[in-house]
């Protein structure tokens, strides 16, 4: 029988200002951005950044909530892989980053709608 | 410094059926820089969470994708059951794996047909189609579907397998491997084909593991991860050990996906040979659940993450999958860095992308 690796995922709520040193912290630790996503959840926006460490297959999900008006300041000089994933962010919620290293200004995604599951203007 | 110029590749190119397309910045020959765009053909399945319940959702995500169809109901229904906090019965576990590892059978064949194809062996590709033909025979048999096989719910799957059928699969599978072991013959010792894949492409260790490269493409670079290690369904019961390489060149993307076929096969029998003869295949699952959950699993191009959020109201909150595809856009455009230009197609075909399940 195979050896069975399964630890529990593990979820960090931190501050806006702290995530820029919690991630290079994950990365320092080893660990592999495996996806970030936004939710718009109650009139917040929930960002998700989850680290995979490859050898213990633990994930740790940072999570920061903010007011749709706030600036996030963008992770890619620290993982630039996440390119991707904030370019996804701002462009389907509308989620305002800051200095990504390839803005796609809009872009990524080639859709008429903008931030479609974003704030509608009513929730404004 | 030779003259630059910018040769768009895609979104419809000869090679790959697929709409991504890359701005390829090159110089004389040599692709200097790769800059991908998507978006073509975004579909905005995740905002469908609006409009349908938790139960319809799972063949709304079943059609994500039309290759790994299977695996994406599967992620869902695991994390809801999660969220639920219940346990499908342990023939649904092996039913899942089997149905699984039979997707992934047909997912890598077709690859390696489309990398023949893209490297001018049309006889291969004519082969590896004419096995995967089988594949799909035994998916049609057991669920009634070639490309979804809608047998997935939540708490558990809709169909069983036969005591009959499950035997045909045993014979059968051994029948394909055998077929199997003459293309692998030539994809891994035919001269031209080694010529056409080996030291292109390379991405190191360090690089996969830096641009967050996920599946094939990274264990094809010595990464040891493969998400059924985590030992979800019925693979927390079965032996096996991660297919890995560390040249990180095509050939070696293409050694690993060949071998994982073989693998396949293998944890088909084990879970054949294993599974409970028991009549329960789900449970019923009831009401809106509250709670948040992220779970992983290894299609056949990688890791796809899914992340539900649910707070007692018909409809859930977030669904979120980020498909493998997604993962290995930053190390395509690593690997095509450097690359000769006449490299590009095969270069792409061997991360072997999906983008309607990237756009989702």
């Amino acid at each position: 029988m195979a050896e069975v690796i399964c630890p529990e995922n593990i979820l960090e709520e931190i501050q806006l200002g702290e995530l820029l040193p919690t991630v290079m912290e994950k990365k320092n630790a080893g660990m592999r951005l495996a996806q970030a996503c936004a939710a718009f959840i109650d009139g917040k926006f929930e960002l998700s950044y989850s680290f995979s460490d490859d050898k213990t297959y633990q994930l740790v999900t940072l999570r920061v909530v903010i007011d749709p008006s706030e600036e996030v300041p963008s992770i890619t000089e620290i993982v630039p892989q996440a390119v991707f994933y904030e370019n996804e962010m701002k462009e389907l919620f509308g989620v305002k980053i800051q200095m990504i290293t390839t803005d796609y200004k809009d872009k990524f995604y080639r859709i008429e709608e903008v931030a479609p599951f974003g704030p509608k203007k009513e929730d404004a | 410094m030779g003259k630059r110029s910018i040769i768009p590749y895609g979104p419809q190119h000869p090679v790959l059926p697929e709409p991504i397309h890359i701005d390829l910045v090159i110089e004389d020959e040599r692709v200097i820089e790769a800059i991908p765009s998507v978006g073509f053909i975004h579909r905005g399945l995740e905002s469908l969470v609006d409009r349908r319940d938790i139960h319809q959702l799972t063949y709304v995500i079943e059609r994500t994708c039309g290759i790994c169809s299977f695996g994406h109901g599967m992620g869902y229904c695991e994390t809801m059951e999660d969220i639920f906090g219940v346990e499908v019965p342990k023939r649904a576990k092996f039913l899942r794996t089997i149905w699984f590892e039979l997707s992934r059978m047909h997912s890598h064949l077709l690859w390696l047909g489309l990398l023949a194809d893209a490297f001018g062996y049309e006889n291969l590709f004519y082969q590896c189609w004419r096995i995967r033909e089988k594949v799909l025979d035994l998916i049609e048999m057991t669920t009634g579907g070639r490309v979804i096989f809608s047998v997935n719910k939540i708490g558990g799957v809709l169909k069983d397998i036969s005591p009959e059928h499950l035997r045909l699969i045993d014979s059968s599978i051994d029948d394909i491997k055998a077929e199997l072991e003459v293309i692998k013959k030539t994809f891994i010792e035919d001269s031209t084909v080694q010529s056409r894949l080996r030291g292109i492409g390379i991405i190191t260790k360090e690089q996969a593991h830096a641009l967050g490269c996920a599946g094939p493409v990274a264990r094809a670079s010595g990464i040891r991860c493969d998400m059924r290690k985590r030992g979800y369904e019925a693979y927390q019961f079965l032996d096996f050990e991660p297919i890995i390489s560390d040249a990180g060149d095509c050939f070696a993307r293409c050694y690993c996906r060949l071998m994982e076929v073989f693998q396949s096969i293998d944890l088909i029998h084990q879970a054949i040979g294993m599974i409970p003869d028991e009549t329960d295949i789900s449970i019923d699952v009831k009401g809106n659940p509250t709670g948040e959950s992220f779970i992983r699993i290894e299609q056949p191009r990688g890791e796809a993450v899914f992340y539900v959020k649910a707070s007692g109201k018909p409809h859930i909150d977030r669904f979120r999958l980020r498909t493998p595809t997604f993962a290995n856009l930053p190390g395509l455009c690593e690997m095509l860095k450097g690359a000769e230009l006449s490299d590009v197609g095969l270069m792409v075909v061997t991360i072997d992308p999906c983008i309607s399940c990237t756009e989702r």
